[in-house]
This record gives structure tokens, sequence and C-alpha cells, in this order.
């Protein structure tokens, strides 16, 4: 304030030197400081504080505002056509890859030699979401499963293939499932629109199918299911319908290697990974639930669930009712959902006390209000040995739920051949039984054999009761304990022993040196090899 | 001077105009982003009861805090419909029409699906079908051929056959590359793949209108990505016209909602007229100038019955003349071999990152390994698919006669068409008041009094009130002079 004396006094003189402030009319001849003062005329004229900061700020705010707009246009860049500059204030010969900076430079156009006079526009860009799955897919697991596609195991043509033990699926009941298969397809059943949730005879299979895993405990109530095409399916319904973009969901891990893609894919739901440890057992805690809950809404990010598998992907381990009801007053507490992942239902190969307990049962035993927030992922595949049939289910206790995923699954529908081929397969009560005693025997055997096999090689694995993996633990055999020390491993099995197995990083364990190993795959003679060939990369023999 | 210019001190001090407006902008900044942080969520769930809300969470250790939610966006999803599309055939489950068991009840013209060539289907079915299924490289049957995990985006020799089979019923002048298809579990899962990878949330897709009224579902639902439509007019027997493309896209550009494509039926769908060669040049001229995706659904390319010929727009873009990336192709077996229950539809696409996108987003909807055996052998069976397509045609075209002539002589004109399974069908005449609400209310009356389930062209989006889409192809040739007694009776009724 004390210049302000100053100032007034020079007035006189300094009035031709201001170079600035003379677009503000209205201040008349009193602009005199020697100081810029942004648009000091206007200001002077009138407001005074008011003014002088508001000017600027709504310069700021349209400058801001200007930017937004361009860069929604400008960086549509697409990653496979770097070529193209993709900055608008790039140098003039530089063929810029949004339409404004084409058309400014029509008279280069013709170096553009495939583009013709009219054409002004550049490469069509795609939306930023689906370029990002672009980089998903680098991961062990996709690249593991590629390796085996171009080099497949067979016990007589390619002896050398790759073994696959990485991906999750039953070969060892398929006879059943061609023995009995009697099918009976008749056209109009097949080929008219038919409701895509499901046929509500197919659903009545399916419900029966899941008592009978849970010993019919409990009994499911074909309404309360919808039927989708294959249970990554069933997750990316689930996940849209329970979480908003940005929302997330909790995760015990070490976790099935899927979830990542399903959950966030399509829907940008989050997943907050609790990492469970070797030291439990990798129990589930609800202690770190409960902490990573408070965690994240400290992050201020909004946790609308959990998901649970059971029998766990990749230990094969089942939750004790205890567990059970934990989680279950844990995500009343918090008000949450529950997913619980029971697509191994079936395949419990465990002794007689290894119970599966579904969370229906628990939920069975709660009021109204609280059963709403369960929902249950079921999928024909795994225990049927058909995942060429890409047949899923949501079993929900919520209304609103069940509504939405029904109209969710036009866009996701199982066909209806596959309906009348399932239904006319597993319709028949006696085979469901024998099948899935069948199936249960074979996993028994062949896991056990499986484990006896590893132990010979000094590998422990956790202990499976279900599911089609063991969990081998194999932190003695990496080079440095970290997940570089794992992937070196792995590349060994992937490059000498030509096996394809599942890093533990890929399931989100924060341990390394834990392998998933699906051997539901093999057969008998087939655990020799791939006992030979786990030794030929451990100890290089 | 009295006047008071904030932060003088400072600026006067030092850096005049870098600093008199750097500060009162950083100011500003931190009061917006402070304002952001503090801007309450979106109020989530309207149709949740705020009773949870006085329980605090206190108490609650073990204790029901209440009923848990749903996401924001899965609840229109939930909630009933509204579209007078979804309506009339909800209500048509409720009662159809049998012409021996119920014949009082409700027939369907809502829904394009064609039963004319059922007996060729069966016939080839019944003697094929196992075989389908059930055969192998070998000759030998491999349960693990059909029930293992397979390419998500479909079969190597699936692709072949449907390229083929493409190109067959597009008159031959297109040849379509396999490796630019992605196979899906149907037309509708092949719009959202692609609405998905062209568009972000909230950008927006050109449509002429009136258009194909699922297409609201299956775009909008999960996409997010908005529609808006283009209004054709009678007078131009409702083809798009560039001019109002570029009205509208210039609209929606000062709405400040960024347009990513174009999308449109061909043969357009609920009018079933086709785009002729200039049109579509157009079309792709105007996408190239505005750099925006071109959608184009030929789901019905092989139900083209008129004189006019159909042509794909890979056929327009393969002249070399344009660039090729902005194209996209959906097509489906649903309509054009009648078996929608198969749900067998086709992305194809110029642009390799979206088949690479969409072949990575199959995981979630892929057609079952069985169905792509059975398809595989269908279409390579080339004598059948010849056989098919020919009588498939034939049968329309007599339906199409059959049906526009009843309609006639009750002096309702039909807008004029050439594929597709419907007609679209002026019943203005019979409105009580020429408006929206006016139509409506012939729906309601049609569908309880008449008891005739047609698709009102306010559910498509059309302009004009009075016309309506009506399904013949699933008619059996007894049914039409039922259809038309009904409406007669329903015209006397209003007239009088």
């Amino acid at each position: 304030m004390t210049h302000t004396g100053i100032y007034r006094s020079r007035s006189g003189t300094a009035d031709s030197e201001t170079s600035v402030g003379s677009g503000g009319g209205g201040g008349g001849g009193t602009t005199v400081m020697r100081v810029i003062v942004p648009l000091q005329g206007v200001v002077q004229g009138r407001g005074g504080l008011v003014l002088g900061s508001v000017i600027p700020c709504a310069f700021f705010y349209f400058l801001q505002f200007y930017l937004k707009r361009n860069r929604r246009d400008e960086p549509e860049p697409d990653p496979a056509n770097q070529n193209f500059a993709s900055s608008p204030g790039s140098e003039p010969n530089n063929l810029g890859s949004s339409s404004l900076t084409q058309s400014e430079l029509t008279g280069l156009s013709r170096s553009l030699s495939r583009v013709s006079p009219r054409n002004s526009g550049g490469h069509v860009s795609v939306s930023v979401r689906a370029n990002s799955l672009h980089k998903v897919g680098d991961s062990p697991y996709h690249v593991g499963v590629k390796r085996v596609e171009e080099d497949p195991y067979d016990e007589s043509g390619n002896p050398e293939g790759i073994i696959e033990l990485g991906l999750a699926q039953n070969r060892l009941s398929s006879d059943w499932v061609s023995d009995e298969n009697t099918i009976g397809l008749s056209l109009s059943e097949i080929a008219s629109y038919e409701p895509c949730d499901g046929l509500m005879e197919l659903k009545m299979v399916v419900a029966r199918l899941m008592s009978e895993a849970t010993k019919n405990v409990v009994s499911f109530d074909p309404l309360q299911l919808v039927l989708t095409s294959g249970a990554a399916s069933a997750i990316d319904i689930l996940s849209f319908c329970l979480a908003d973009s940005g929302n997330a969901f909790l995760v015990p891990t070490p976790c099935s290697p899927g979830f990542d893609v399903d959950v966030k894919w399509r829907n940008g739901v989050e997943i907050i990974h609790v990492p469970c440890r070797s030291s439990d057992n990798f129990n589930i805690s609800v202690t770190a639930l409960d902490r990573t809950f408070s965690q994240a809404r400290k992050r201020g990010v909004r946790v609308r669930g959990i998901i649970i598998s059971n029998p766990s992907n990749p230990m094969g381990s089942l939750l004790s009712r205890e567990k059970l009801y934990a989680i279950f007053d844990f995500a009343r507490e918090r008000n949450i959902h529950i997913i619980s992942n029971e697509i191994f239902a079936g395949s419990i190969h465990g002794d007689e006390e290894a119970e599966f307990i579904s969370i229906a049962e628990i939920a069975d035993t709660e009021e109204n209000l609280d059963k709403e927030r369960v929902h249950i992922v079921y999928d024909l595949s795994k225990d049927l040995s058909f995942p060429g049939l890409r047949a899923g289910a949501i079993y929900s206790f919520n209304e609103n739920v069940i509504a939405a995923s029904k109209k969710l699954t036009t866009l996701s529908p199982v066909s209806s051949p596959s309906q009348h081929l399932l239904i006319s397969t597993i319709s028949k009560p006696e085979f469901i039984q024998t099948y899935v005693k069948t199936n249960r025997q074979r996993l028994k055997r062949i896991y056990s054999e499986f484990v006896k096999g590893l132990k010979g090689l000094g590998i422990e694995c956790t202990r499976s009761n279900g599911g089609l993996f063991c969990w081998a633990d194999m932190r003695g055999f990496i080079s440095s304990y970290s997940v570089k020390g794992e992937i070196e491993l792995w590349n060994k099995f992937l490059n000498i022993g030509k096996i394809n197995v599942i890093p533990g990083s890929c399931c989100h364990c924060i341990e390394p040196g834990w392998f998933r190993f699906c051997f539901s795959n093999l057969s008998e003679k087939d655990v020799l090899v791939v006992r030979n060939r786990i030794r030929k990369s451990l100890y290089n023999m | 001077m009295r006047l008071i210019v904030p932060l003088r001190g400072v600026i006067q001090g030092r850096g005049g105009l870098f600093v008199g407006s750097l500060i009162p902008c950083c100011l500003f900044y931190f009061l917006q982003l402070y304002l952001k942080r503090r801007r309450p969520p979106p109020p989530s769930d309207p149709t949740e009861l705020t009773r949870t809300s006085s329980r605090s969470n206190l108490f609650s250790r073990g204790n029901s805090i209440g009923r848990v939610r749903i996401s924001s966006r899965a609840v229109p999803v939930a909630k009933p419909t509204d579209s007078a599309y979804y309506i009339g055939l909800e209500r048509v489950k409720t009662d159809p029409y049998d012409r021996i068991t119920n014949t009082d009840g409700i027939i369907q013209l809502g829904l394009a699906e064609s039963t004319l060539c059922f007996d060729l289907l069966q016939k080839w079915m019944s003697e094929n079908l196992m075989e389908s299924i059930m055969q192998s490289n070998d000759g030998e049957f491999d349960i693990s051929s059909i029930v293992m995990y397979k390419p998500f985006e479909g079969l190597l020799e699936l692709r072949v056959a449907f390229a083929d089979f493409m190109s067959r019923i597009m008159g031959g002048n297109v040849s379509f590359d396999p490796s630019n298809m992605v196979i899906t579990a149907g037309g509708t899962p092949a719009i959202e793949v692609l609405a998905f990878c062209l568009a972000d949330h909230g950008n927006a897709f050109l449509i002429p209108s009136p258009y194909y009224p699922g297409f609201d579902r299956d775009i909008k639902f999960r996409t997010g990505v908005e529609l808006i439509p283009v209004h054709c007019r009678s007078s131009d027997n409702f083809t798009v016209t560039v001019s109002a493309l570029e009205q509208t896209y210039n609209q929606a550009r000062k709405r400040g909602s960024k347009v990513s494509g174009i999308l449109f039926s061909n043969p357009s769908n609920p009018v079933g007229n086709i785009l002729s060669r200039e049109t579509l040049r157009d079309i792709l001229i105007f996408a190239q100038d505005k750099n925006i995706h071109v959608i184009s659904d030929e789901i019905f390319a092989g139900s083209v019955y008129g004189d006019k010929e159909f042509v794909s727009m890979a056929e327009i873009v393969g002249s070399g003349e344009f660039d090729k990336s902005r194209v996209h192709i959906i097509y489906g077996l649903s309509k054009d071999l009648s078996i929608p229950g198969f749900r067998a539809g086709v992305i194809y696409s110029f642009h390799e990152d979206v088949v690479n996108a969409a072949t990575k987003l199959m995981r979630f909807s892929s057609v079952a390994v069985p169905v792509q055996r059975i398809l595989i052998s269908l279409l390579s069976d080339t004598r059948f698919i010849e056989e098919y397509m020919t009588a498939h045609r034939q049968r329309i075209r007599d339906k199409h006669i059959l049906f526009v002539e009843g309609l006639k002589q009750l002096g309702i004109p039909c807008a004029e068409s050439g594929g597709g399974l419907y007609c679209w069908v002026d019943m203005s005449s019979l409105l009580t008041s020429y408006s929206e609400k006016g139509e409506l209310e012939l729906f309601e009356k049609l569908l309880s009094v008449a008891k005739i389930n047609a698709t009102p062209g306010t559910a498509c989006y059309c302009i004009e009130p009075g016309w309506f889409r009506c399904c013949f192809t699933a008619l059996a040739d007894e049914d039409i002079p039922v259809i038309m007694e009904r409406i007669r009776k329903l015209a006397e009724s209003s007239r009088s």
C-alpha cells in the first residue's frame, strides 16, 4: 500500500510508456504503474479485488476447458501406428494424426500416397479402453498358454511338446460324458429364440447338480439361477451389477489368475488384493480383510464386495464353516457383497472329513435382508469337463441382481443347442451321481500320484482337497527370492522341461516360489513324464 | 491510487504480469480441486430407502446395517423396461397365439424371426446334426474336440466357412478375410463389443432413425455409449441423407458430445429398405471427412427379396478409394439362416486393433464349441446353402406380397422395402391423435383388443407417428387372414 503514492505522483510521465492495459479503455489515463498487472485498466476502472481475481481465473478456467476438449481429440494415435506424430504442436512437416493438423496440411497430403485428395481424416482411432486391452495378455499365464498352443505335447505325435499344467481343465472323466451322451435335439427346440438366461429345464438340472455338490445339504432354487456363457462372463456380469466403475472388490490372494480380466476389463472395477501367507497356510484372515477395507476407505476407494473362491484356486483348500461365518459377518458389518466362486464345488477329492460348505448354506440361516449380499458363481465346465460348452451360472439371493443379469445375458448367452445338450446329458439323476463319484475318485487317484511324484523330487505341496490343481512350494529352487527368480524358474520349466505351469505371481501370491500345477489333464502315464521333466528342469539331469 | 489489485505487493515486488496471473490461477485451481474432492458422491440408488441412514455404524457390530446395494449402473438395468418393444414381447409371452389351442392369444409380429424354411433346416439337421458334432479329422470321435477350451474368437474352420458364406449371400462381389473376423455369440454381443472398442463412455454414435429398438439395450446398457438419432422421413422413404447427418453431427458437437461413429442397418431395420451404392459412398465420405467409424449392421443381407441389389459396405470400401480401417461390419446367422437359438454372429473389422480387442473380449461371449462344429458343417455344405438361400428369399417374397396385399385392402399402406423379415406399416389412419401418445394408444389397443404385438415407431425413435413394424416371417399363410380380420375390426371400431 505504501507504494501507491509514489505511483500516483509519476502518473503523468509514465503514461506513454504503458504497453499493456491500454486495452481497458475504461481505465482512462491513470494507468501508470511500471509494474504490469494483468488487465489493470479494467480492474482500476471497476471492481478491484473481485475483478482482478475473477478475470484471470476465468481465463484460466477457459484455458483448462480448452485443454480438456483438445485432449479428447488429440491423443488419438494408436500404438500400432507410431510413425504418425501425435502432438498437434509438432513440426509442420510431420504428418499429424488428428484431423485438425491434417486439414492444415492439405498441401502436403500428396506425400501420403494412399490418401485420396478428399480424404481429410487420418487414421481412425479405437476407444481408449479398447486400447488398454492390448497391454494385457503379456503375463506368464497367457504366454504359457500360447506356447502350449504352438507346440502341444502328444504322447505319440509330439512327445517333445509342452505339457499343459497351467490351464484348469479336466479330462479325467470325459469318457463318461460321451458314453452317456444320448443327445436328442430337435430343430424347433434349438433354432428359435429362447430365454438367454437359460431354459427352466436346464436351470433345474443345474440346481440339482449344485445341490449334489453340497451332498444335498442345500437345495438351490432354479428361479435364482441365471445361466451365462461361462464363469468368466458370470463374474463379468456380477462385477457390473455390484460395483460401479472405480469401486473395488477385495480379493484374498493367491487367487485365480483370471479375476483381473473378468472384473476389470469391461467394468472398470478395481481389485484390492488381500495377501494371505504360507505361515497361515494361506488361510483368509478377517483381520487382514478389515484392515485392507479401512485402508481402501481412507484412500477414498469404495469397496463393494469380496470375492472368495471355495474350493480355493490355486490352493485347493476348503473354507471351514467358521471361516465362512466370519467372512459373512465381516461383509455384513461393512455392508458389502460376497461373491463366492464355487466352480470347483463338484471336484472335491479330499478325505471324508474334508467337507465342502457352500456359502448358500450360511446364507440360508440368515434373514432375508442379509442373504441379499450373497452371490455364487458356478461353472459347468470345470465339474463336468465341459469348458467348450461355455456354460456357467450366477446364483444370487438378490432380486435386483437377478433381474439385471437376466437382461445382460443377451450379451453373453448360452446357445440353445448347448442348453439342450446339457439337459440331455445331465438330466438323469443317476448320471450326475455316478459322474460326480467317478470324477472324484479319479481326481483323488491322480492327485495322490502327482503329489507323491513331487514329493520324490523334494517338493512339498499344500494340502489340497478340491479343484484340479496343487500348489507347490518351490521356494528352495528359485535362484533369488523374488518374482524375478520365480519367473526364471518358470522359464526353465517352459523351455527346458517343456511343461507349462502357473507361477504364483500370476495368482498375485506375495511370496515368490509357489507354483500351480493342474493335474487333471494328465493320465497316470503322463505323471511319470511330467515328473521326469520337472526333475530335468530343476536338477538339469 | 485507492484501487485494490490483488496481491499487489508481491506483484510489484517481482514478476508483474506473470505472477499477477499465476497466483490467482493457483488459488482458483486449488479451489476447484477442493470442491472436486468435497463433492458428494452421486446419489447412487434412488430406489433404495434411506431407512438405513439413521442407524449408524457404531452399534452395528454383528448387526445388520441394512440392505446391501447394487451398483448404480445396474439399477436402470434391473428396472422393468419402458420400451414398447420389450413390453410387447413380454405380453406375448403371457398369452401366445396358437392356431389350435389358443386362438384368442396375442399374435407375435414384433420379433424378427423366421420359420419359413424350417422344413429344409429340419431335414439337414436330422441328417447331419450328430455327425457334425461328432466328426473329427481322423474319422474317430474325440470328445475333447468339442468339450475342451478352444480359441474364443472361433475355430479357424468356422471363420473360413463364415467368410465363404458371407461372400456367397452378398452376391459374390466381395471376399472376406477370415483373419479379420471374430465369431461372437450372436449379433447382440457383436454390437456391444464393437461399441466398447470404438467409443469411450459418454461418446456417441450417430444412427439413422427409425432404428432397431434393441440397439438401445445392446449399446447403452454397459458401454455407456450414447445413440444420437438422425431423423429420416417418410418423404425420403426413410433413407438417410448426408445433410441430415451433417446437421446432427454439428449439433452434437455443439452440445459437446464426441461422435465416434455412425451405425446403421442395411437392409434397414425396421423399414426394410436397402441402401444404394451412392448412399453408402456418401456415408463413407462423410465418415472420412469427420474421421469417425462406420458400423454397418448387415444382419439381413441374405434376406433380400426385392429387385434392388444389396451392396455390402465391404464392397464399397474394397474399391481401394477409402481408408478401410474405419469400417466394421456386423453379421449373424440368426436371421438369414433362421437359427437365432444358435447365437452365432460375427464382427468383421478392417482395424487390426479392433479385431485384437474383440478377440480378447470374446472370453465373455464366445460360441460354444459343439455349436461351432455344427455351423462348420452347415455352412460348408454349399449345395444345401444354395438351395436354402433361394428358398428363403422366394418364401419371404411370397409372404411379403401376401401380407402387404392384405393390409392394402384395409387401406393401410406400407413403406417400400426390399429386405428383412418385416414391413414398415403406416397405420396413421387409425390414430386417434397424430402424436406419440396416439401411437402408443393404438399400440395398446392392438395388443389388448386386436391381440397383435407390433412394434410401434416410437420404440424405434421414428419422428413421424403412426408407423409400426410387423414381422411376418414367423406366420403361416392361414394366420394372415386372421391378422387382417383383427386389424379390420379395430379399424372399424376406431373409425366409427
